[in-house]
């Protein structure tokens, strides 16, 4: 098993008469990409604000890196780097000086050298005396990253980092979290809205709802055992329902134009409907089982 | 270190921060104003004043000099600097959480109570600089252009005539006291800052209080007797017991006390409010 790097039991936080946050847990071991899913108001952000001790919890325990967030606070805090909802810096100063303030108070300050190579990583080199007023929001988030991989900690943490960036940003992203996990073996938690990205980065998750968590695990094992969306495209449509009621009269299909349905269907019953339908010759144009993440995240948000 | 290392941020933000110069400005402004309306027609000024005693005294030399003109810009102007002050102090802590960059701190392994004492020294040193450049305005530039002499103070008790030589140290403490007066205001910003988002109400709310304070300082209603000397705006003219013959000591030691008893809960507040805060901005 590897090191547990995240470990959030029972975690709870009301605002007010607002329970914002009621029972969240989850785990996070080293190495992971690991997913934090959940509709607008769910949690998330709370969640993750208790992470980095920018709020207290209520009750429930966070222990990162094997120690509490509340009795190790700042030990704890110099191994992560964070972007919390978006980056804010200073906008009366240039690039390179906001990396500067916040590199001396990391505990890893950093040289004049290294900041120049984290803005050129980043894809900002040539920028760095630009103020950050007048970045665009995909360079404000450029150098939110950089501010989080400065100092070089063991733990990322982004929330919505790809938000609002165009469709190239959003690759070069994914692609950096990939090479923090691959090449560097970082664990990232990267909550998003973007289920495709979770789908395509992570290989763990949790979803949370209404301030509790509902699901955790690997994100292929959570997907597998859910049914799938076959969508068939068969001809004489007529024929190929009688067909499928026939082999299960209880079925409910969705129509997708004139020559196509969709239905919910399990992995193992795909070659036998097959062979069903060739036999009563029906012809069959195409055949589409679909498995999104977004998919079972409406199923599971809607339970 | 790492309080050390936001200090030195907390400098560098407060020295990049346009609006930091305003004071400056201001201050080379007004006192630029005020030594030039002197050196117009200050002697007329001085005549309605030294006429009442002029049955009694002979005036003789430089009476306009550099020394009594000092006295004068500060007597005129350490009202107004409380606002200047609060226009940076005030904004230390709100203006970050208006920016959200107070998140990107607090998610820093320096601890808040670091983070915020840090602010406090940032904002004493800015009030320092503040009390210095009106010093170098009013004194050292006062003294330039209309030179030097004894010093007549003109206050409730009477005429006192200071030596030339008995000037420079008691110009020394009464900035030292005028520091510790703006640093107290320095204290009520930051500490009202902790408490909201926004970027402008502190600022107001530090004027407000001063303003109240003033007001019930002045009033003569016997009801707030009690409370006067408490108030640390009773206090904020401290300075000029310097200018005292014979220096008013225990005075003096029992405004430093209040001063310093006001900054001490104010910063003990923020530092409580602050830790316990959530941060959600």
């Amino acid at each position: 098993m590897p090191e547990k790097i995240i470990e959030v039991r029972h975690l709870s936080k009301k605002f007010g008469s607002f329970q914002a946050v009621s029972d969240v847990s989850f785990s996070v071991y080293k190495g992971d990409v690991f997913g934090f899913l959940g509709p607008n108001g769910a949690g998330k952000s709370t969640s993750i604000r208790c992470l980095n001790s920018l709020i207290k919890p209520d009750s429930g325990t966070v222990e990162i890196f094997g120690q509490s967030i509340t009795t190790h606070r700042e030990s704890i805090l110099g191994r992560i780097g964070s972007i919390i909802e978006k980056p804010d810096f200073y906008k009366y100063l240039s690039a390179y000086r906001n990396l500067e303030i916040f590199s001396r108070i990391s505990g890893k300050p950093s040289s004049k050298q290294e900041i120049y190579k984290m803005l050129d990583f980043v894809g900002l080199g040539g920028r760095e005396r630009d103020k950050f007023a007048g970045f665009s929001h995909g360079m404000k988030q450029r150098l939110g990253i950089a501010q989080t991989l400065l100092h070089n900690p063991d733990l990322i943490i982004l929330d919505e980092p790809t938000t609002g960036l165009d469709p190239q940003g959003i690759i070069d992203i994914r692609n950096l979290i990939l090479r923090l996990k691959n090449e560097q073996n970082k664990t990232v938690l990267l909550s998003s809205h973007n289920l495709a990205e979770i789908e395509l980065i992570c290989n763990r998750m949790v979803i949370i709802n209404k301030g509790r968590s509902i699901v955790e695990g690997n994100v292929s094992d959570l997907m597998n055992g859910e049914n799938l969306i076959l969508r068939l495209e068969a001809s004489p449509m007529p024929a190929a329902k009688n067909v499928l009621l026939a082999w299960k009269p209880t079925l409910l299909w969705d129509n997708v134009g004139d020559s196509s349905i969709q239905f919910p269907i399990e992995k193992s019953e795909i070659p036998y409907l097959t062979k069903l339908l060739v036999e009563q010759n029906i012809e069959i144009y195409s055949l589409e089982a679909k498995r999104t993440l977004e998919d079972y995240f409406i199923k599971i948000v809607s339970q | 270190m790492i309080l050390f290392n936001s200090i030195y941020n907390e400098i560098i933000k407060i020295a990049l921060k346009p609006r930091s110069y305003l004071g400056l400005a201001a201050i080379t402004v007004l006192v630029a104003v005020i030594q030039f309306a002197l050196k117009a027609d200050g002697m007329s000024i001085i005549s309605f004043v030294t006429a009442s005693f002029e049955q009694t005294l002979t005036f003789e030399g430089n009476v306009l000099n550099g020394n009594l003109v000092a006295f004068i810009i500060l007597q005129m102007l350490l009202v107004q600097i409380p606002l200047l002050v609060a226009l940076v102090t005030g904004d230390l802590v709100s203006g970050e959480a208006a920016m959200g960059t107070i998140r990107m701190l607090a998610t820093k392994p320096i601890s808040r109570v670091q983070l915020l004492l840090s602010k406090f020294i940032a904002g004493g040193i800015y009030t320092l600089i503040v009390i210095l450049w009106m010093g170098v305005m009013s004194v050292v530039v006062g003294k330039l252009l209309f030179g030097t002499g004894d010093m007549m103070v003109l206050n409730s008790d009477g005429l006192v005539i200071l030596q030339e030589a008995d000037v420079n140290w008691r110009y020394l403490g009464g900035f030292a006291v005028a520091f510790l007066a703006l640093f107290t205001v320095s204290s009520l910003s930051i500490c009202l800052s902790c408490f909201t988002d926004n970027s402008i109400g502190p600022i107001v709310a530090t004027m407000s209080v001063i303003l109240l304070f003033t007001i019930i300082g002045t009033l003569d209603v016997r009801v707030f007797d009690p409370i006067k000397p408490y108030l640390f705006t009773t206090h904020m003219a401290s300075w000029r017991s310097f200018f005292e013959d014979p220096l008013p000591l225990s005075a003096i030691w029992r405004s430093i006390a209040v001063l310093v008893a006001h900054n001490v809960v104010l910063i003990s507040v923020s530092l409580y409010t602050f830790h316990r805060k959530d941060i959600q901005s």
